[in-house]
C-alpha cells in the first residue's frame, strides 16, 4: 500500500503534537520521545527495505492524480536520506537528556525536534516544488525555535542573523517558484521536467534555474553565501547543533541535486561549470575558516562548508560516477557531522571551555571520548578504511574522467587541510601532561553522552568497510538520478 | 492615577463580541461554498476574545474563559493530523476527504464533509496561536514591573 511512504512524515508530526501536551513532565516526555524515535526508525527501516525491493513508492495524497494533487515520491534516494535522518534523530534523542538544561526540556524541545524531523523527511520526499517550500518552512520554523531555546545572549544575536538570512532566501524561493509557474504553468516536479523541454525560450529557464541555485545555495552554504552559517550553528545546545549540521545544509544540497538533475538539465555547459568553480571556492574558504579558529565547535561548523563543496563538485561534474560519489558523501557526511558535533559538545562540556588553548591532557581522563574523536577525524578526512574515503574516491574518479584537474587538486588539498584542522583539536586537546581533571563530577554524564556518538561512528565505519554492500544500491540511485525519464514516467504514469 | 470609567466600552463589547463570535462561526461553516474557512474564522474568534480581554482585563477574563490557549494549539493540530490519517483506516490515500448528505432536524438535507473536521483543527490551531502570542506579549510587561 502506497500510504506507507507517508508514514515517515506523519509519524514525527503526530509524535511532535503528542509531546506538546506534556511539556512540564520531563521524565515522561523524555521516555516517550525515545520510544517514539525507535518506533519511527523501525518503520522507516521497513519502508526503506520495501522501496529497495519493490521500487519507488508514489502516493497521490487525497486520491488526486499526478499533476493535479500533491505527490509524495519515495524513491530510493529520498528514502535513503530519510533513513539516515532517522538514525541521526535516534542518536540525538538519547544524547539530549544529558545535554539539555531543565528549562530547555520544558519549553517544547521534543516537539520542535519531531517537527524538524517531519520537515526534513517531507522535504526529501515531496514531488512538488511548492510543497518543498512548505516543508522547508516547517523545518526552518522548528529550527528557529530550537536555536533560541535557552535564551542566551549569544543565541539571541545569532538567531537574528539566522532568521533574517533564511527569511530572505525563503522569499526568493517563493518569487522563483512564481517565475517558474508563469513560464511552465505547473509546480509538480515531474510535469515541470516535461514542460521545461517544450519551452521555446530556454534563456529564461536558465535564469530561473540559477535563481533556484541561489536559494538552495543559501540554505546549503555554498561559497559566496556561506558567511551566515558557522556562528549560528554553534550557539545553541550541542544536540541542536548536531541536528542542524547534519540535516539542514544537506536538505539544500539534496534540493540542488534534484532540481538540476530532474528539471534544469538543458544548459549543462553553463550551470554545471558554475557549480565546479563555486565548489572549489567553497572547499577552500571553508577549510581556511576551519584552520583559522581555536574554538573547537567553530572548527567543526566550518568543516560543514568544504563538505558541501565536495557534494556540489559531484553535481557539477555530472557523470554517473560523480553523482554516486555525491550521494555516498551525502549519507556519510550527515552521519559523521552529527557524530562530530555530539563529540565536540562533550569535549566542551568536560573541559568547561571550547577554547583549544585552555584545554589539554583530556585523554588521561576520557580515553573513550579521545579515541572516538580520533577515529571521527580520520573518517572526516577520508582515510581509506573509513566511509569518507569511498565518497571522495568516486568524486575524484569522476573528476579525472572528465579532465577537471583543477577541482581534483583543490579537493585533495582541502582534504589534507580538513585532516589538519581536526587533528589539531586531538593533539592540543587530548595529548599533553596529565592535569587535574577540571570537572570530575562531569565524568558519568560524559560517558552516557559518548555512546550515541559511538553508535553513529560505528554506522560510519560500517559504511566504509562494507562499501561492497552499499555500493550497488548507491550506483542504482545514481543511474536512476541520471535518467529523469524514469522519475517522470513513474509519477505521471504515462 | 484615577481609574477611568469605561462603561461605554464594556457595554458595547458585550454586544459586539457576540456579533463577532456569531460572524466567525458563520465564516467557519461557510468556507466550503463561500469565502471563509478555518483560518479567517479562527482569526475572527480571536479578535472577539481579544476585544473582551481589552474591555475586562486579564483577571476577570481568566474567570470567564478558563482555557490555557497553549494547549489549544496541539489539540487543533492533532484533529487536523488525525483527519488526514483517518483515510488510512479505510484503505484510502493519506489526506483523503469524504462527504455525505444527512437529514438534520432544522437545516434539512445538509452536506457534511470531513474537510470540516480538518478546518476545525485549523480553526483551533489559529485561535491557540493568536491568543498565545497576544497573551504572552501582554503578560510579559506585567512580569517586568513585578506585578
Amino acid at each position: 500500500m502506497s500510504n506507507l511512504i507517508a508514514l515517515p512524515i506523519i509519524l514525527p508530526l503526530i509524535f511532535g503534537i503528542l509531546v506538546a501536551f506534556i511539556p512540564k513532565k520531563r521524565k515522561l516526555s523524555r521516555t516517550l520521545s525515545q520510544v517514539f524515535t525507535i518506533i519511527q526508525l523501525l518503520v522507516v527501516g521497513y519502508v526503506f527495505l520495501h522501496v529497495l525491493q519493490n521500487g519507488p513508492l508514489i502516493l497521490e495524497t487525497g486520491g488526486w492524480a499526478a499533476p493535479y494533487g500533491i505527490i509524495i515520491v519515495g524513491d530510493l534516494l529520498a528514502i535513503t536520506l530519510v533513513l539516515t535522518t532517522n538514525i541521526i534523530a535516534a542518536a540525538a534523542i538519547f544524547y539530549a537528556p544529558q545535554s539539555l538544561s531543565k528549562q530547555q526540556e520544558e519549553f517544547y524541545f521534543y516537539s520542535f525536534f519531531f517537527l524538524l524531523i517531519a520537515g526534513v523527511s517531507g522535504a526529501f520526499m515531496t514531488g512538488d516544488l511548492f510543497n518543498l517550500f512548505v516543508f522547508f518552512e516547517v523545518l526552518l520554523m522548528a529550527s528557529y525555535g530550537l536555536i533560541v531555546l535557552g535564551n542566551g545572549k549569544v543565541q539571541l544575536r545569532e538567531s537574528i542573523k539566522y532568521v533574517l538570512i533564511n527569511l530572505f532566501s525563503s522569499m526568493l524561493f517563493v518569487t522563483t517558484i512564481a517565475f517558474l509557474y508563469s513560464v511552465v504553468g505547473t509546480v509538480n516536479m515531474a510535469q515541470i521536467a516535461v514542460r521545461v523541454q517544450e519551452v521555446e525560450q530556454q534563456g529564461i529557464l536558465t535564469t530561473i534555474g540559477i535563481m533556484f541555485f541561489f536559494v538552495f545555495a543559501t540554505k546549503a552554504a555554498v561559497f559566496p553565501l556561506y558567511y551566515w552559517l558557522p556562528r549560528p550553528y554553534i550557539s545553541p545546545n550541542p544536540v541542536v547543533s548536531a541536528l542542524f549540521g547534519a540535516l539542514l545544509t544537506k536538505v539544500g544540497i539534496y534540493s540542488i541535486l534534484r532540481t538540476f538533475t530532474l528539471m534544469f538539465n538543458q544548459d549543462v555547459q553553463l550551470t554545471h561549470t558554475l557549480f565546479i568553480y563555486l565548489a572549489a571556492f567553497t572547499m577552500l574558504f571553508g577549510v581556511i575558516g576551519a584552520m583559522s579558529t581555536n574554538n573547537i565547535k567553530l572548527v567543526v561548523a566550518y568543516n560543514i562548508i568544504p563538505a558541501v563543496g565536495f557534494m556540489l563538485m559531484g553535481i557539477g561534474i555530472f557523470t554517473e560516477t560523480s553523482i554516486s560519489g555525491t550521494i555516498y558523501y551525502l549519507v556519510h557526511d550527515m552521519i559523521i557531522k552529527a557524530a562530530l558535533f555530539l563529540l565536540v559538545g562533550i569535549i566542551a562540556y568536560v573541559a568547561g571551555t571550547s577554547d583549544l588553548r585552555k584545554m589539554g591532557g583530556l585523554i588521561h581522563h576520557y580515553p573513550v571520548l579521545g579515541w572516538f574523536f580520533f577515529v571521527a577525524s580520520l573518517v572526516l578526512a577520508g582515510i581509506p578504511p573509513f566511509s569518507g574515503f569511498i565518497g571522495k574516491l568516486l568524486l575524484l574518479q569522476g573528476g579525472l574522467a572528465q579532465d577537471e584537474i583543477m577541482i581534483v587538486i583543490v579537493a585533495l588539498l582541502s582534504s589534507l587541510l580538513i585532516l589538519f584542522s581536526m587533528i589539531r583539536i586531538f593533539i592540543r586537546g587530548f595529548w599533553g601532561e596529565k592535569t587535574e581533571n577540571p570537572h570530575p563530577e562531569r565524568k558519568p554524564a560524559a560517558s552516557k553522552m559518548v555512546w550515541p556518538a559511538g553508535v553513529l561512528l560505528a554506522m560510519s565505519i560500517t559504511l566504509g568497510i562494507g562499501a561492497e554492500w552499499f555500493y550497488p544500491t548507491i550506483s542504482n540511485i545514481s543511474e536512476y538520478i541520471m535518467d529523469p525519464q524514469i522519475y517522470i514516467d513513474s509519477v505521471l504514469k504515462e | 492615577m484615577t481609574r477611568t470609567n469605561d462603561i461605554i466600552l464594556r457595554t458595547t463589547t458585550t454586544l459586539i463580541a457576540f456579533i463577532l463570535l456569531g460572524f466567525s462561526a458563520y465564516l467557519f461553516f461557510a468556507g466550503h461554498n463561500a469565502p471563509g474557512g478555518g483560518f479567517i474564522g479562527g482569526l475572527m474568534t480571536s479578535a472577539a476574545i481579544v476585544l473582551m480581554y481589552m474591555a475586562y482585563g486579564i483577571k476577570s477574563m481568566e474567570k470567564i474563559l478558563p482555557i490555557n490557549f497553549r494547549h489549544v494549539i496541539p489539540v487543533g493540530l492533532l484533529i487536523a493530523a488525525l483527519t488526514g490519517v483517518g483515510g488510512l483506516l479505510f484503505d484510502q490515500p493519506f489526506l483523503t476527504q469524504t462527504f455525505a448528505y444527512f437529514q438534520l432536524p432544522i437545516l434539512g438535507k445538509t452536506e457534511l464533509a470531513t474537510a470540516l473536521l480538518f478546518d476545525l483543527g485549523v480553526y483551533l490551531a489559529v485561535v491557540g496561536v493568536t491568543m498565545t502570542i497576544i497573551l504572552t506579549i501582554a503578560n510579559d510587561r506585567g512580569e517586568e514591573e513585578g506585578v
